[in-house]
């Protein structure tokens, strides 16, 4: 990321800021926004029975002939070298047949890394994998055992004799920001941003507040640890993997090997949750490479601890808000400064710096975002990277000012409503965040609310409401294809190297193929999860429903036109545009006049087809840097908190959305329940104890790193405006991440007006209420 | 995990001779746990959980528990939950409904620290798990440590609550060895850690805990709570907890019960302010001035200084609750 990026994207936007909107993709609104006959329908899971049933297979229930099992020897320091490896007693336990180190590792190359550039790369760090003696982090891998049981692997993991050279590490995050780096650009935004004399508006402004907000480090703890089941068939590489980047990771592992990218076969129909973690780290790489010492297939299934280890989370910031505003809350200047931990091998930008850049209109803007580097595992992405934690800070903040100004938070967010967007200026593809605002605040009863902190209570329960915005951008990754194929039958399957981490990407596309196609929902069918299919980019950045939902878009129009073709001259279609026709009761009809008609059926039997199949692919995202396209929520909160201990209980939780069309009631119910869940787990519970002494992750199990429980669950309302983005395929933003921002920010504002007390730290435990 | 033996105990004899080297297995609630770790490490198992155990009445009008009864029937039964509820619901309050549907009183008993520097064996020092190692717990991760009753050598805490509420009623542990069987009051059965933080309890090699005994119910055990403390509201070790008992007469504390869990290696009865209550009027400031000085005492680490205010407001919460006012 550099300033060379900054011109060019700042260049692309310039020209596109020219071009007319009818020139892009999503020049017109897309019909199925408003035609829809099952999309906003709820439509239960269509892998749900399969899962109920437990015949979902999953990636470390692959039955495989001769499977050897694998278990890890993890590094106790942070930084140095291996000075002696004795696995002479690991290579003698019982059922043991190999015990894999730097020495006798394959060579193997660096994976390509996630980027925007590359849609075939899913590394997650650019270390080399066991191709030294060095240790980068408390925690790598520094053996593998491959053993006939997973218990006999275990075992002589324990085995294994080791010493080091030590080196010092840096593992301590103040004193890293000494030495932060700063770069010129943060995903495909300029980092630095400055506009409008901030310093001046914030030092003239009516009301101002500054503070400082820090999150702590978080691990990825979905249900499903991580797993692959591996096998070499000479030199193609068979991968059952639980993966959220299916093409990427099969691109990734041809590099690794200097093997042909067609030799690698990826499959992972089923993931037991993704949220960021389930990409390329270094297990599918060593349990590829042992299966290829050992000769056998391998199953790697990481323990809870090795997943800690391995898996990098989301990482450690301290952010300064400062706000200034007029006496009315019109907002003069937003300050936010701050530092992330970013080891130079990570990949990943925690960007909270983009959260201030969107959410409100403002005079004055001063954004910059620092990154500590430490010796610690790579940084990942974790559900709503960068708006997670940069919203528990600027919406804390907004509660802050609100607070300053005795003026309701609400009030202070509609008076701050953005237009366009704050800093480009460019227009919104769809906005409408107080409309989420005002559903949100009638279903909690906000007007139940006490302006004053600490003055509602029940015996010693304290009680307060709180609000905060949440918001994610729209993205749509280009390049993800899908295939549809219908047959004489009228039955259309759609095919694509998609993803399923639980969230319904086959029930929610077949939906959309079926209204697409003018067809009833059982006569389409969806296959996902494997690398032979058609191309596709990874279930990430909340991305995937657009995406491929543009390809199966994509895909429609290439079979109206081939179907058109195949039906000739002989047809009451004959000589019709595609762009004269629409999909209608299993067949193409003229748009204008409905009598022209002919079924599917008709055209492939005419034709002597026994089907036709077409492959359309999601063009290039240009709407993105044309408009300025974010998702937001309202999220409302009400909490209890014991002025005896301190304890904090969320009583309520409401969430309103407003992210364009909802596709299916029910799946994306659950998705943002799922992400605000995970925002209270980060409001209350979730911090990785890493020891800075060492740089040891010490919560190593879900007994140490805590989630929230049933118990911690209220009863949540979500709710959507479900107005439809012009700009988007079915009218739709992605909603996968959003419910996870915001949900920090309303607790701890809640716990504000219940207490009077503000907690600038997360996770909220009730000794940072310092009760005495 | 290091490969083990197992065998079932058929009777107590079968058990008590079992070779040295060998362990009790309980419900294997926190024990396998720590074989799978690399904790601990046994030659055998000798699983002691289908031997006969059942909750009866003494003579005397106390209760006999067997050391193979589960945690859910013992809280779930009904002798307990009207003579001693304080037991009920610190049995309730532990762990999950599966884990206490297996785990067993004598294992809740000799349950270990949740330190998770003892947990971590591969890369943390601990002097409990290989004494003269080291304590990383102190200067490190101790928000979950002793304030009271710690040493330079371990701040590690006891984290059962079952065992909280038995001490509080005085509670004596049966025991079975080679040597022939004896009792132990509970107060006096943990050890706090000294410069020996491996010796956790009075057990010695060989012997068996069977059974636990509860003297009759006074008004102060059936008058009786338990409130644990923590940052979410289930499955999760306390940070402190309370077991309190009160009898009340004329407005005047006749008979009180403390006894504080998450403090301590062991569940620490509060004998200093239960001392300072007796025949004062049963009000909030007496309890708050009580706890006081019963925590003069607590050297909080850098972790848990809040602990010290946290279990002083919740002793006089819940004895404030148990004499009928408003906490």
């Amino acid at each position: 990321m550099s300033k060379l990026q900054n011109a060019l994207i700042g260049g692309v936007r310039t020209v596109l800021g020219h071009l007319p909107a009818a020139w892009l993709p999503g020049a017109s609104p897309d019909q199925l926004a408003d035609k829809r006959v099952t999309l906003g329908t709820q439509q239960p899971r269509i892998d749900g029975p399969e899962k109920v049933r437990g015949t979902a297979r999953f990636a470390a229930e692959v039955p495989m002939d001769d499977l050897l099992h694998a278990a890890f020897v993890h590094s106790t320091i942070a930084r140095g070298t291996i000075a002696e490896l004795d696995v002479t007693a690991a290579e003698a336990a019982p059922g043991v047949a190999l015990v894999m180190t730097h020495h006798n590792a394959p060579r193997m190359k660096v994976p390509p890394t996630i980027g925007l550039t590359n849609l075939k790369a899913a590394g997650n760090h650019t270390l080399p994998v066991m191709q030294d003696a060095e240790i980068r982090w408390n925690g790598q891998v520094m053996a593998v055992i491959l053993a006939e049981t997973r218990e006999q692997a275990d075992h002589a993991a324990t085995l294994v004799r080791m010493s080091y050279d030590a080196a010092p590490s840096r593992t301590r995050f103040e004193e890293g920001k000494a030495h932060a780096r700063t770069p010129d650009s943060m995903l495909m935004e300029r980092n630095r941003l400055e506009k409008g004399n901030p310093a001046r508006k914030l030092a003239e402004a009516a009301v101002s507040i500054d503070a400082t907000y820090n999150t702590p480090w978080l691990s990825q703890n979905p249900i499903e640890p991580h797993a692959a089941t591996i096998a070499w068939q000479g030199e193609k590489l068979i991968v059952h993997d639980a993966t959220q980047m299916i093409n990427a990771t099969a691109g990734s592992l041809a590099k690794v090997f200097g093997i042909k990218e067609e030799d690698v076969f990826v499959s992972s129909p089923f993931v037991g949750g993704g949220f960021g973690a389930k990409g390329l780290w270094d297990h599918q790489i060593l349990g590829a490479a042992a299966a290829k010492l050992a000769g056998r297939p391998v199953r790697v299934r990481l323990s809870r601890a090795s997943m800690h280890r391995l898996v990098g989370g989301r990482t450690q910031t301290e952010q300064r808000v400062a706000l200034g505003s007029d006496a009315n809350g019109k907002l003069k200047a937003l300050l936010h400064h701050g530092y992330a931990t970013k080891p130079l091998h990570s990949i990943c930008d925690e960007g909270f710096g983009l959260t201030g850049r969107s959410l409100y209109a403002c005079e004055s803007f001063d954004i910059v975002q620092h990154y500590v580097d430490l010796d610690l595992l790579a940084n990942s992405f974790m559900r709503g990277p960068g708006e997670a934690p940069g919203t528990f800070a600027i919406e804390c903040a907004m509660d802050e000012l609100a607070h300053a100004l005795k003026m309701d938070p609400v009030e202070l967010r509609r008076r701050n409503v953005a237009t366009c967007d704050p800093v480009s200026g460019a227009p919104h593809s769809q906005s409408d965040i107080m409309a989420a605002y005002d559903m949100g605040a009638q279903r909690i009863g906000w007007g139940r609310r006490a302006a004053e902190p600490r003055t509602r209570s029940d015996g010693e329960w304290l009680i307060g409401m709180g609000c905060a915005s949440g918001t994610f951008p729209f993205i749509r990754m280009p390049g993800t294809s899908a295939r549809i194929t219908l047959d004489s039958g009228g039955h259309a399957h759609v095919a694509s190297a998609a993803h399923e981490m639980g969230m319904g990407t086959a029930t929610v596309q077949r939906q959309h193929a079926a209204d697409r196609l003018g067809l009833p929902l059982d006569s389409v069918s969806v296959t996902i999860g494997d690398s032979r299919l058609p191309f596709a980019s990874f279930a990430g950045g909340s991305s995937q429903t657009a995406s491929l939902g543009a390809a199966i878009s994509a895909a429609s129009d290439k079979l109206a036109a081939q179907l058109l073709r195949l039906a000739g001259n002989d047809t009451p279609l004959a000589g019709l545009k595609p762009g004269e026709v629409r999909f209608a009761d299993g067949g193409l009809r003229k748009i204008d006049d409905p009598a022209r008609y002919e079924s599917f059926a008709s055209i492939l039997k005419r034709a002597g087809r026994e089907e036709v199949s077409v492959i359309g692919e999601s063009t290039a995202p240009l709407e993105m840097l044309k408009f300025s396209m974010h998702s937001t929520s309202a999220i409302f909160c009400e909490v209890r908190v014991s002025e005896v201990t301190g304890e904090i209980r969320v009583a309520r939780l409401v969430g309103a959305f407003d992210c364009g069309r909802i596709l299916n009631a029910q799946t994306a119910a659950s998705q943002f329940k799922g992400g605000m869940i995970m925002g209270l787990g980060m409001a209350l519970a979730e911090e990785t104890l890493l020891d800075e002494r060492s740089g040891r992750i010490m919560s190593t199990s879900l007994a140490e790193y805590h989630v929230p429980v049933h118990l911690d669950v209220p009863d949540i309302d979500v709710m959507w405006t479900d107005i439809p983005d012009p700009r988007t395929p079915m009218g739709a933003r992605g909603i996968g991440e959003i419910g996870t921002t915001g949900v920090a920010a309303a607790v701890a504002n809640a716990i504000f007006n219940a207490t009077g007390i503000r907690v600038r730290d997360l996770p909220i435990t009730l000794d940072k209420l310092n009760l005495g | 995990m290091t490969p083990f033996a197992y065998r079932t105990a058929s009777d107590r004899a079968d058990a008590l001779s079992a070779h040295s080297g060998a362990r009790f297995l309980g419900g294997g609630t926190n024990l396998v746990d720590l074989l799978r770790q690399n904790v601990e490490s046994a030659a055998e198992l000798v699983d002691v959980s289908r031997l006969p155990g059942s909750i009866s009445e003494t003579v005397n009008g106390g209760l006999l528990v067997g050391a193979s009864v589960k945690n859910s029937a013992l809280a779930a039964h009904p002798l307990v939950r009207s003579r001693y509820p304080m037991l009920s619901r610190a049995l309730l309050a532990g762990a999950s409904a599966q884990i206490r549907n297996m785990a067993t009183v004598g294992g809740n008993i000799m349950q270990r620290t949740r330190c998770v520097y003892f947990y971590d064996a591969e890369g943390a020092r601990c002097n409990k798990r290989q004494p003269g190692s080291g304590c990383d717990a102190i200067g490190g991760f101790n928000r979950y440590h002793a304030i009271l009753g710690a040493s330079e050598d371990c701040v590690a805490t006891h984290p059962s609550d079952m065992c909280v509420a038995l001490t509080a009623l005085d509670a004596v542990v049966h025991i079975a060895g080679p040597d022939g069987e004896r009792t132990v009051a509970l107060t006096e059965f943990h050890q706090l850690p000294g410069a020996t933080p491996h010796i956790e309890t009075l057990l010695k090699p060989g012997e068996l805990i069977t059974a636990v005994e509860l003297p009759p119910a006074g008004a102060s055990a059936t008058h009786s709570e338990y409130r644990k403390v923590r940052d979410r509201s289930s499955y999760a070790f306390a940070l402190i907890s309370v077991a309190g008992g009160l009898e009340v007469v004329d407005g005047k504390v006749a008979d009180v019960r403390i006894a504080l869990g998450g403090v301590a290696a062991k569940p620490w009865r509060a004998t200093r302010a239960e001392a300072a209550l007796k025949g004062l009027p049963a009000t909030r400031e007496n309890f708050l001035a009580a706890a006081a000085e019963e925590l003069t005492a607590a050297r909080p680490l850098d972790g848990n200084a809040f602990k010290v205010g946290l279990t002083q407001r919740t002793i006089a919460a819940v004895l404030t609750s148990l004499a009928g006012e408003r906490a």
